[in-house]
């Protein structure tokens, strides 16, 4: 009696099991008609797009999020054996050195590489990865404050360390945030690697304030966001994206004129992205297609609204808004990737004992 | 001793080890497949550098000052939590467990509703308690953010319904007539709460204790959200080296350190409660409660009522105010917007959210109440260690870091045929190793309070033991099975670090969608986050009511 009733039991969950796997859409993995895309968190694309890619090609496209940057660079590592997936968007040129180093990705030539700009070309002798997207992490300003206050809002990272600006900014974590990173960066990139430490001294002592992520200091710190207004946040200065203000109108009801907020182009650090067919990809043919889309004019086209970054398209089409209100940095500070991968560590943790402790 | 009884014992005890192992074959396999060996392959892949351990690693990790630091404060942090919790939650629980008053049921299940909340909305809405401008800010010029004490209130916030949940669970079903007989008997108040309920609660209130410091202990948002960044506990510290910095060696060594300090508390508690078990009179909870009576009952339910207004109802309200606050007054302009799928964060209208959390949340409370029922019946009989051993092994995974069990699914989970890494059923999966611990906790205290001679009765009456245990504790149980699953099911609606890691992006759960929202720029983006944690509240306290008021057809057994 114990028996079959254990044995009842088991075998009821067993079928309940089962029964759930087989409604899973898991079966579509590693046959030769679905390619896998393996992302972070932020990919986003226009269902008729991605559809569009599905009916010309005859793949159909799986999406796997691994969670943020880091996360989904690790992950893609780590299971480099026996990949989740065929192509991984989204490894960054402060993450690169190290995908590349783990040899995470395969030759291959995307079809229009000749079309990506230029500066944004890498890895030329291999073609391991491709870039996708670019975008600037830049500080940004709360409009109406600064008019109320007559005060010029700032215009470089100098601009940020004079008394004027005392007590004004919020910025992010640099060792858990990918804006606090890319901010640490851009510094790194402009006092060079004796100066900006120095530079983080004096912006400590005009009371910079360190939060952990970026929706908590745009949307709980920062003045000029939504939920800053509601919360009656006093910190008119964050560090944030370029294409924060063209996001601030076009995602209000009614879209105001101009933009309430703007951003210090003189702060600017260029991030780019990057995607890669994986090695011992189950489906390299359509991984290949999947990289051709990626960087095909839809593709490009559709992107900066999805994601909020700009093309890398020479002939992409750039939203108005993005013209307007967030256009990218002419001279933003950059930094080589192996130079990046080098000195990550040791920066963030120069910088956790300089500013947190 | 009686003749019956020792010609009988043989024969049963044999019959009743083998269901004993019957019924722990399956919690026991879940648990290895789904969280022991994804999290051995992980520590493996950080330790075992060209097929050679290296052990040193840990002696090199825990010589540093700022690991040592970290390790430290995760502990004071997840103590001084629990200690604050329990102080503040146990008059709650009694206040739910003993007295009759209008909106009670609304009211236990909104004081759930923190726990299905993403961290980074709650950092939001307890800004508004503890920070600039907030509620103390305004009263006493008080503010707390970025100290300790904000991180203390949060994980009261969180935590406040374990307590009620658990012990109130029990309390309810105490008989009060046992109070009464040591009153008569001329034993002040104070001395028969001591010497009669304090005794027959004590593992109630051990287990909350250990499912509060559990969940305090791999805190991780409240932390970095509400102490800022100077705070850092073992589990962000562990993120840190995962995500990161990709040091698997670092993360490994921490790993073993939280399983350590897990392990050596879940000892202290087997070791506690061990001896305090005992039969209990239990009754039906509708006996127990009445309406408050003279000036002290009423002033303690007045004090509760302040305590949950002022902890949880307000930092909760500030959300449902900011999705209702649209530029130029007040209205549910954000709430239309979350009907269409327009902007490109998500390929459907947010709001279909709702149907994919409800799905996630049901599997993955089926799961946890099965695995927690089966694994509650083994244990209901304390007898050997390796019982005992079973017991902390079910509680490990609220111990253990969300990042590593993620990184180990990923790499344990990835052939035939437990390639799950992509398929749907790993959500309620990760999700019900969570709830499995509580639906145990729960329902243990209740079982064991059973009296033993009821069942043996039964048995010697001829019933096997599946209908001794229909009969006898399933009545018995059957409250503390429905608190269970209420909250196995709120812990799985909230639940994000799984349901991220693999939700699909035309399925997002509730907590993902709210979470993306809140990752965006804009006035639309941050109303509807808010309009959308609100629906999440609403869903989950409705969800609760709803499982609350399942009668079975066996009601008045008692």
């Amino acid at each position: 009696m114990t028996k079959r009733t254990t044995t009842a039991i088991v075998i009821g969950l067993g079928l309940v099991t089962l029964s759930a796997c087989g409604s899973s859409d898991s079966g579509g993995a590693g046959d030769s008609k679905t390619v896998t895309l393996v992302s972070h968190d932020s990919w986003a694309v226009s269902k008729s797009v991605l559809q569009d890619f599905e009916k010309q090609s005859g793949y159909k496209v799986r999406v796997l999020k691994d969670g943020d940057a880091g996360q989904a660079v690790n992950k893609a590592i780590l299971t480099k054996d026996n990949p989740q997936g065929d192509v991984f968007f989204g490894v960054d040129n402060t993450l690169l050195s190290r995908a590349l180093d783990n040899g995470l990705f395969q030759s291959y030539e995307a079809k229009g590489s000749d079309q990506i700009v230029q500066q944004y070309r890498i890895d030329q002798d291999k073609h391991r990865v491709t870039p996708i997207d670019s975008g600037d992490i830049c500080v940004n300003y709360d409009k109406a404050y600064f008019s109320k206050h007559k005060l010029a809002p700032p215009t470089s990272f100098d601009d940020l360390i004079k008394p004027a600006y005392k007590n004004l900014l919020v910025t992010e974590n640099a060792s858990t945030s990918s804006p606090g990173l890319g901010f640490l960066l851009g510094t790194a990139a402009k006092y060079g690697d004796d100066g900006w430490q120095d530079y983080w001294k004096k912006l400590r002592a005009n009371g910079v304030k360190v939060v952990d992520g970026w929706e908590q200091a745009y949307n709980d710190e920062f003045s000029g966001s939504a939920g800053g207004k509601k919360a009656k946040a006093d910190r008119p200065l964050v560090v944030s994206y370029a294409s924060s203000p063209p996001a601030e109108v076009i995602y209000a009801d009614p879209k105001p004129k101009t933009a309430p907020t703007g951003v210090a182009s003189g702060t600017c650090f260029r991030q780019v992205e990057y995607a890669g067919l994986l090695n011992n990809a189950k489906n390299t043919k359509g991984g290949k297609a999947l990289l051709d889309f990626l960087i095909s004019v839809e593709f490009q086209d559709d992107m900066p609204l999805n994601m909020f970054v700009y093309p890398v398209r020479e002939t992409a089409r750039v939203p108005e808004e993005f013209v307007k209100f967030g256009p990218q940095a002419e001279h933003p500070e950059t930094l080589a990737p192996a130079k990046i991968a080098d000195n990550r560590d040791q920066w963030v943790k120069s910088w956790t004992s300089l500013v947190l402790k | 001793m009686d003749l019956a009884r020792t010609e009988v014992a043989p024969r049963r005890s044999r019959k009743e080890s083998a269901t004993r192992i019957g019924l722990m074959a399956l919690p026991v396999a879940f648990f290895a497949v789904f969280f022991a060996y994804p999290v051995a392959a992980i520590v493996a892949r950080g330790l075992k550098i060209d097929g050679v351990w290296r052990f040193g690693r840990i002696g090199e990790v825990l010589a540093q000052s700022d690991i040592r630091h970290v390790l430290w404060f995760t502990t004071w942090q997840a103590l001084a939590s629990t200690a604050l919790t329990l102080l503040i939650a146990l008059p709650g629980a009694y206040v739910f467990a003993r007295f009759d008053f209008r909106g009670k049921q609304v009211l236990r299940a909104v004081v759930t509703v923190p726990f299905v909340l993403p961290t980074v909305v709650v950092g939001t809405a307890f800004l508004a308690l503890v920070g600039r401008g907030g509620l103390l800010d305004q009263l006493w010029g008080v503010r707390l953010d970025t100290t300790v004490w904000a991180i203390l209130l949060a994980h009261v916030f969180f935590n406040y319904a374990v307590v009620v949940r658990t012990v109130g669970g029990l309390w309810s079903q105490l008989d009060p007539r046992q109070e009464e007989a040591a009153r008569m008997l001329g034993a002040s108040r104070f001395a028969a709460w001591r010497k009669v309920t304090l005794p027959a609660l004590s593992p109630a209130v051990a287990a909350a204790a250990l499912m509060v410091f559990l969940f305090t202990f791999t805190s991780f948002g409240v932390v970095q959200i509400l102490g800022g960044p100077t705070f850092s506990t073992l589990e962000v510290e562990i993120y840190r080296q995962t995500s990161e910095i990709f040091d698997l060696a670092t993360a490994a060594v921490l790993t073993i350190v939280q399983f350590v300090a897990v392990g050596a508390i879940l000892a202290v508690h087997a070791w506690t409660v061990r001896r305090r078990e005992t039969a209990l009179r239990l009754v039906a909870p509708e006996v127990t409660v009445r309406r408050p009576r003279g000036a002290g009952q009423w002033a303690l339910l007045g004090g509760v009522l302040a305590s949950i207004l002022v902890l949880l109802v307000l930092p909760l309200g500030v959300l449902v105010q900011r999705s209702l606050d649209v530029p130029g007054g007040y209205g549910f302009a954000y709430y239309k917007a979350l009907t269409s799928a327009d902007s490109g964060i998500f390929l459907v209208a947010p709001i279909a959210a709702i149907g994919n959390s409800l799905e996630y949340a049901l599997a993955a409370t089926a799961i946890a109440v099965v695995i927690g029922g089966l694994a509650a019946a083994a244990l209901t009989r304390r007898t050997g260690r390796l019982v005992r051993g079973f017991d902390a092994l079910l509680m490990l995974p609220l111990g253990v870091s969300a990042v590593t069990v993620g990184f180990g699914f990923l790499i344990a989970l990835d052939e035939p045929p437990l390639d799950l890494r992509s398929s749907w059923i790993l959500v309620p999966l990760a999700q019900a190793l969570v709830g499995v611990p509580f639906v145990v906790r729960t329902m243990l205290p209740v079982l064991r309070a059973v009296d033993g001679r009821l069942r043996e009765a039964a048995a010697v009456l001829g019933a096997s033991p599946w209908r001794v245990w229909r009969e006898v504790d399933l009545p018995m149980v059957r409250r503390a099975l429905l608190i269970a699953a209420g909250f196995a099911f709120a812990v799985s609606l909230g639940e994000f670090g799984a349901t991220v890691f693999i939700a699909r992006p035309d399925n997002p759960t509730l907590p993902v969608a709210v979470a993306r929202l809140l990752g965006r720029a804009g006035d639309l983006n941050y109303g509807q986050a808010m309009a959308l944690s609100t629906i999440l509240m609403v869903v989950c306290a409705v969800a609760l009511l709803l499982l609350e008021r399942i009668r079975t057809d066996r009601t008045g057994e008692f």
